[in-house]
C-alpha cells in the first residue's frame, strides 16, 4: 500500500510540487485578503499587484539581477507608494478614492510596462507577469536536506510563514483596525500605521506569489477567498481559516481542471476561486441566496396561511357556518403556487376543512384565526385611537402587522386600549381564544 | 493579412486630412487614438462622477472571455464577432458586480475585484485552450486584446471607434438631462420616476462599447486608464457637467494624439522604441498632474495659495488686534509700543514679529517711533478698531448666546473672526444692541475714528500689559 503510494508520488512529483506551490501562494494571499475585504480595500490589492511592476523593473535595472531580495524591496516600496499616493490624492487633491486609485495604479502600470520594454533581455515580460509560470516552477529546484525542492516552494513557504506570524502577532491590532479604525485611533493604535504595514506585507506577498502564479491569480486570491469566507461566517478567526481552506482547495481543483482540459493552471485556479465564491453566494447558511430565498418562501407561506385563516374567519363572522367556495378563496389570494401550497398545508394540518366544494375553519383553525383577527383589530384600534390615523388608512398597516404581533404585544395593546371591544370599523375584537396557535 | 490589404486599398480620407505630414500608418494610429481618447474621455466622465471609476477596469477585464468565446464559436478572428463577444461578457461582468452589491453581503470593491479576476481567469483559460486547439498562431491576435497593439491599429479599428463615437455622441446628446440626473443624484431620479436602472444600464453599455472598441488598441489595464484619467483631470477645472464633458473629451483627444506623437518622436529622434499604449496613459497622467496642480479653484496650487493668503490675513489681523489692545489704555493718544511687547503677547518669534511689523508698515498701518518701537497710524488704528470690534462682538455673542465660558471665548473668537462676513457682523451688532450689550459710545468714538467703524464693546477679559488674561467672574453664566 505504502509502496504504491510512494510510486504514485514519484510518478506525479511535478504535479504535486506545482499544486504545493499553488497552495502556498494562494494561502498567503487569501490570509491577507481577509483584511483587505473587511477594510473594503480589496481594490487596493488589485492596484498594488499591478503597480509593483515598475518596482520590479526598477530594481532589475538598478541591480542588474533577478535576485529575490532587491525585487522584493522594490515591489514593497512601490506597493506602499501606491497606497500612499492613493491616500494623498484623495485627501489633498480631493479626488474621490476610486478615481485616485484608478489614476495611480494605471499610471504606475504604464510606467512599468515601458520600463520593462526597455529591458527586454530578461524573461520579465508582461505576459509572464499576468499568467505566471506555475507549470514550470517545479522544474527550478534547489537541493535541501529533504531532497530537491522547487525554489518557488521554499520562497512561498517562507512568505506564508512570515504572513502567518505577522497576522498572529498583530491579530488584535488588525482586527480592531479592520472593524473600527476610528476606535483603534482613539485607543492610541494608529490605524494609518497598521494600514501601511498591511499594504507593505500585501505588496511583498503579491510579488513573491506573482512570480510563481501571475498577477491575475494573485488578485483573485487576495479577494475571492476572503469575500467567500465573509459570506460564510461572522467571526474573524473562522473567516481566516475558511479563506485559507478555500485558497488551498482552489489550487487543488484548479490544477486538476487545468490538467484535465489542458489549459492555464493559474487561470483555472482563479476560476476555481470564483467557483468557490459562487457556491458561497448560493449556499452560505445565513447570507446565501438559497437560504435567504428559502426563508422568504417560508415567510410567504406563513403569511398566506394566516391570510386564509383570517379570510375564512371573517366569512364565518358575516355568513355563519357556511363554507366559502374554493374559487372565491383562490380569487381572494390571487392564486399562484404559494397559495395552493399554503391551502394544501392547512388542509393537511386540519386547520381548515373541505366541505362541498368550499372551505371552512376547523375548531383548531378557528382558534388560531381568532388570534389573528384579534391582533389585526387591536392594531387597527391602536392606530386610530393613539396615533390618530384616519379610519381608511388603518386596515393596510394592520394587514401587514397582524402576522408579527406576539401574545405579549397583543396583551400590551389591550392594556393601552383599556375596555375598547370594537375596532374602528365597528367590528367586535374577539377575546383571547386559547393557549394554542 | 486580409485586413491589411483591405485597409491599404481603401482610400483613407483621414490620411488626406493630415496632408501626408505623417506616413499612412502613423496617421491611422493618430486618428484612432485621438478618437478613442475623445470617446472614452466623454463617457468615462460619467463613471468618474458616479464614483464608479473602477467599473471600467472590471469591464475591460471581463471582456476577455467574450473575445475568446467569440473566437471559439466563429473559428476565426472576425472583428465584429469578437467585439460583440467582448461587449456581451463585459456587460455581464458589470451586471454581476451590481447584482453582488445589491443582493449579497459582498461590498462593491470586493465584487469588482472578483469579477475582474475571475472573468479574466476564464479568459486566460479559454485563450490557452484556443492555443492548444489550433496551430495557426491565433495567440498573437488574442494577446493583443490584453496588452494592446496601438502601432498595429488598422483603418477598420478607426472606423469602429468612429461608429462608437457617433453612437455615444448621439446618446449623450439625447439623454443629456437623464444622464446628468442619474450621475449626480440617482436616488432623486428614482423618486422622480425615471427608469434609473435602465439609464444606468445604458450608460454602462456605452462604457462597455467604448472599452471593447479600445481594447485592441491599448489593452485591458490601459483602457481603464483612458476611461478614468481624462474625466478625473477635467473635474479639477469645472463644476458643470457640460463643460466637464467637453474638457474631458478634449483631454482624452489630446492624450491620444500627444501620447502617439511622443512615441513617434522618441522612436524617430532618439531611436527608443516605446510601447504606444503605456505612453498614451503617461500622457494622460501628465494632463492629470497638470490639472491637479494648476486648475484655478480646485487645483492644489490654487488651494495652497488661498491657504497662504488666509494665514497672512490672519497674522495681519492678529498684529493689528494686539497693537490696538496695547494702545487702548492710552486712547485717544496713540502710544508707541515695542516689538518685544508684541513678542511677549503673542506666540510669534522675534523674526516673525519683525516681518509682520514691516509688512504692516508698508501698508501704512504702523510707523516707526524711536528705536525698536512702532505706533499705529490713524488708518492703522481705524483698521485695528474694526478687527477688534469683530473679535469682541463675536466673543460677546459666544458668552451671551452660546453660553461659553469667558476663558474659552478668546480662542474660539480667534478662529472665526477672520472669516466672519460683514453681513454677519452687522447682524451680531443688531442682536447685541437689542440686548443693550453694545455701549452707545466707546473708546472708538473718543479716539476720533471715522463713524463707519462704529462702537467697540469692551473686552470681556482684563487686558494686562504682558498678556495675562483673567476672566471677569461676574460675566460668567
Amino acid at each position: 500500500m505504502t509502496t504504491m503510494l510512494m510510486e504514485w508520488i514519484a510518478a506525479h512529483r511535478l504535479d504535486l510540487w506545482t499544486v504545493v506551490v499553488g497552495v502556498l501562494a494562494n494561502c498567503a494571499c487569501a490570509l491577507l485578503g481577509c483584511f483587505l475585504v473587511l477594510r473594503r480595500m480589496s481594490l487596493l490589492g488589485d492596484a498594488i499587484s499591478h503597480a509593483i511592476l515598475p518596482g520590479l523593473a526598477l530594481s532589475f535595472i538598478l541591480t542588474g539581477s533577478r535576485d529575490a531580495l532587491p525585487m522584493l524591496a522594490g515591489a514593497m516600496a512601490v506597493g506602499v507608494l501606491t497606497a500612499f499616493l492613493t491616500q494623498t490624492l484623495h485627501r489633498f487633491a480631493r479626488v474621490s478614492e476610486d478615481t485616485s486609485m484608478g489614476v495611480v495604479f494605471t499610471t504606475l502600470f504604464a510606467a512599468g510596462v515601458i520600463l520593462i520594454s526597455q529591458v527586454r533581455a530578461v524573461d520579465l515580460d508582461p505576459g509572464c507577469v499576468l499568467y505566471g509560470l506555475i507549470e514550470f516552477t517545479a522544474l527550478d529546484t534547489v537541493p535541501t536536506p529533504l531532497g530537491e525542492v522547487p525554489r518557488a516552494a521554499l520562497t512561498l513557504a517562507a512568505v506564508l510563514l512570515f504572513d502567518l506570524c505577522f497576522v498572529a502577532i498583530l491579530w488584535k491590532e488588525l482586527k480592531l483596525a479592520s472593524f473600527d479604525p476610528a476606535l483603534a485611533t482613539t485607543l492610541g493604535l494608529s490605524a494609518g500605521l497598521v494600514h501601511y504595514i498591511l499594504m507593505a506585507v500585501v505588496a511583498g506577498t503579491a510579488v513573491a506569489a506573482f512570480e510563481a502564479v501571475g498577477s491575475i491569480l494573485v488578485i483573485a486570491m487576495l479577494i475571492a477567498p476572503g469575500a467567500a469566507a465573509h459570506l460564510l461566517t461572522d467571526r474573524l478567526g473562522r473567516m481566516v481559516a475558511i479563506a485559507l481552506a478555500i485558497g488551498a482547495s482552489s489550487a487543488v481543483f484548479g490544477y486538476w481542471a487545468a490538467a484535465r482540459f489542458n489549459t492555464s493552471a493559474a487561470g483555472a485556479m482563479a476560476v476555481a476561486a470564483g467557483a468557490h465564491y459562487f457556491l458561497a453566494v448560493l449556499a452560505a447558511p445565513r447570507h446565501g441566496l438559497v437560504s435567504r430565498g428559502f426563508h422568504r418562501l417560508l415567510m410567504a407561506l406563513r403569511i398566506v396561511r394566516e391570510d386564509v385563516l383570517a379570510l375564512l374567519y371573517r366569512w364565518g363572522e358575516a355568513r355563519g357556518d357556511v363554507p366559502l367556495p374554493k374559487h372565491d378563496v383562490h380569487a381572494a389570494l390571487g392564486g399562484g403556487p404559494v397559495a395552493r401550497l399554503a391551502l394544501w398545508v392547512l388542509l393537511r394540518r386540519g386547520r381548515i376543512l373541505a366541505e362541498g366544494g368550499g372551505l371552512k375553519l376547523s375548531e383548531r383553525g378557528k382558534r388560531r384565526a381568532r388570534d389573528l383577527v384579534r391582533s389585526h383589530r387591536l392594531w387597527e384600534a391602536y392606530l386610530a385611537k393613539h396615533l390618530g390615523i384616519a379610519l381608511d388608512h388603518v386596515h393596510a398597516p394592520a394587514e401587514r402587522m397582524e402576522h408579527y404581533i406576539t401574545p405579549q404585544i397583543s396583551e400590551a395593546l389591550e392594556k393601552q386600549l383599556a375596555g375598547t371591544d370594537k375596532d374602528p370599523h365597528g367590528k367586535p375584537i374577539p377575546g383571547v381564544a386559547s393557549d394554542e396557535g | 493579412m486580409m485586413a491589411m490589404a483591405y485597409s491599404v486599398s481603401s482610400p483613407a480620407p483621414l490620411a488626406a486630412a493630415v496632408g501626408g505630414f505623417f506616413d499612412y500608418n502613423t496617421t491611422v494610429v493618430l486618428a484612432g487614438t485621438g478618437l478613442l481618447g475623445l470617446v472614452s474621455g466623454v463617457i468615462g466622465s460619467f463613471a468618474v462622477l458616479r464614483r464608479r471609476a473602477l467599473i471600467g477596469d472590471a469591464l475591460s477585464h471581463a471582456a476577455l472571455p467574450g473575445i475568446c468565446l467569440a473566437f471559439i464559436l466563429t473559428g476565426q478572428r472576425h472583428f465584429t464577432a469578437l467585439l460583440a463577444g467582448a461587449f456581451a461578457t463585459g456587460l455581464l461582468g458589470v451586471w454581476t458586480v451590481s447584482f453582488l452589491r445589491r443582493h449579497t453581503r459582498t461590498k462593491e470593491d470586493a465584487a469588482i475585484g472578483i469579477v475582474l479576476s475571475v472573468f479574466f481567469g476564464v479568459g486566460i483559460v479559454l485563450s490557452r485552450s484556443i492555443q492548444s486547439m489550433s496551430v495557426e498562431g491565433s495567440k498573437a491576435g488574442l494577446d493583443n486584446f490584453i496588452f494592446g497593439k496601438t502601432a498595429g491599429m488598422l483603418a477598420e479599428d478607426v472606423y469602429a471607434t468612429l461608429a462608437a463615437a457617433a453612437l455615444i455622441g448621439v446618446a449623450v446628446v439625447v439623454f443629456y438631462k437623464e444622464f446628468k440626473l442619474v450621475s449626480f443624484d440617482s436616488d432623486f431620479s428614482t423618486v422622480q420616476g425615471w427608469p434609473t436602472l435602465l439609464l444606468d444600464l445604458v450608460l454602462m453599455g456605452l462604457l462597455a462599447l467604448t472599452a471593447v472598441v479600445g481594447l485592441p488598441a491599448v489593452g485591458v489595464v490601459l483602457m481603464a486608464a483612458l476611461l478614468i484619467v481624462p474625466g478625473a483631470a477635467a473635474r479639477f477645472w469645472t463644476d458643470r457637467l457640460g463643460p466637464l464633458l467637453c474638457l474631458s473629451g478634449l483631454f482624452g483627444f489630446l492624450t491620444g494624439i500627444g501620447g502617439t506623437l511622443a512615441g513617434v518622436v522618441a522612436s524617430d529622434i532618439w531611436q527608443v522604441h516605446l510601447p504606444a499604449g503605456p505612453v498614451i496613459v503617461l500622457a494622460g497622467a501628465a494632463f492629470f498632474l497638470l490639472s491637479m496642480l494648476a486648475a484655478p479653484r480646485r487645483g492644489v496650487l490654487a488651494r495652497l495659495l488661498e491657504l497662504l493668503r488666509l494665514s497672512r490675513r490672519v497674522a495681519e489681523q492678529n498684529l493689528l488686534r494686539t497693537a490696538y489692545e496695547m494702545t487702548e489704555p492710552h486712547l485717544p493718544r496713540r502710544a508707541p509700543f515695542g516689538i518685544d511687547d508684541l513678542v511677549r503677547r503673542r506666540s510669534w518669534t522675534e523674526q516673525e514679529a519683525r516681518r509682520l511689523v514691516a509688512r504692516a508698515a508698508s501698508r501704512g498701518h504702523l510707523v516707526p517711533a524711536g528705536p525698536e518701537r512702532v505706533v499705529l497710524t490713524t488708518a492703522g488704528l481705524e483698521r485695528a478698531a474694526a478687527v477688534v470690534r469683530t473679535h469682541r462682538l463675536w466673543e460677546l455673542y459666544l458668552i451671551e448666546e452660546a453660553a461659553i465660558a469667558v476663558d474659552h471665548t478668546d480662542r474660539d473668537a480667534d478662529r472665526i473672526e477672520h472669516i466672519l462676513p460683514p453681513a454677519l457682523v452687522s447682524r451680531l451688532e443688531e442682536r447685541l444692541r437689542a440686548t443693550k450689550r453694545l455701549p452707545a459710545a466707546g473708546p472708538g468714538i473718543a479716539a476720533g475714528i471715522a463713524l463707519d467703524v462704529g462702537d467697540i464693546p469692551p473686552s470681556p477679559h482684563r487686558l494686562e500689559e504682558g498678556g495675562g488674561e483673567e476672566p471677569k467672574i461676574e460675566a460668567r453664566r
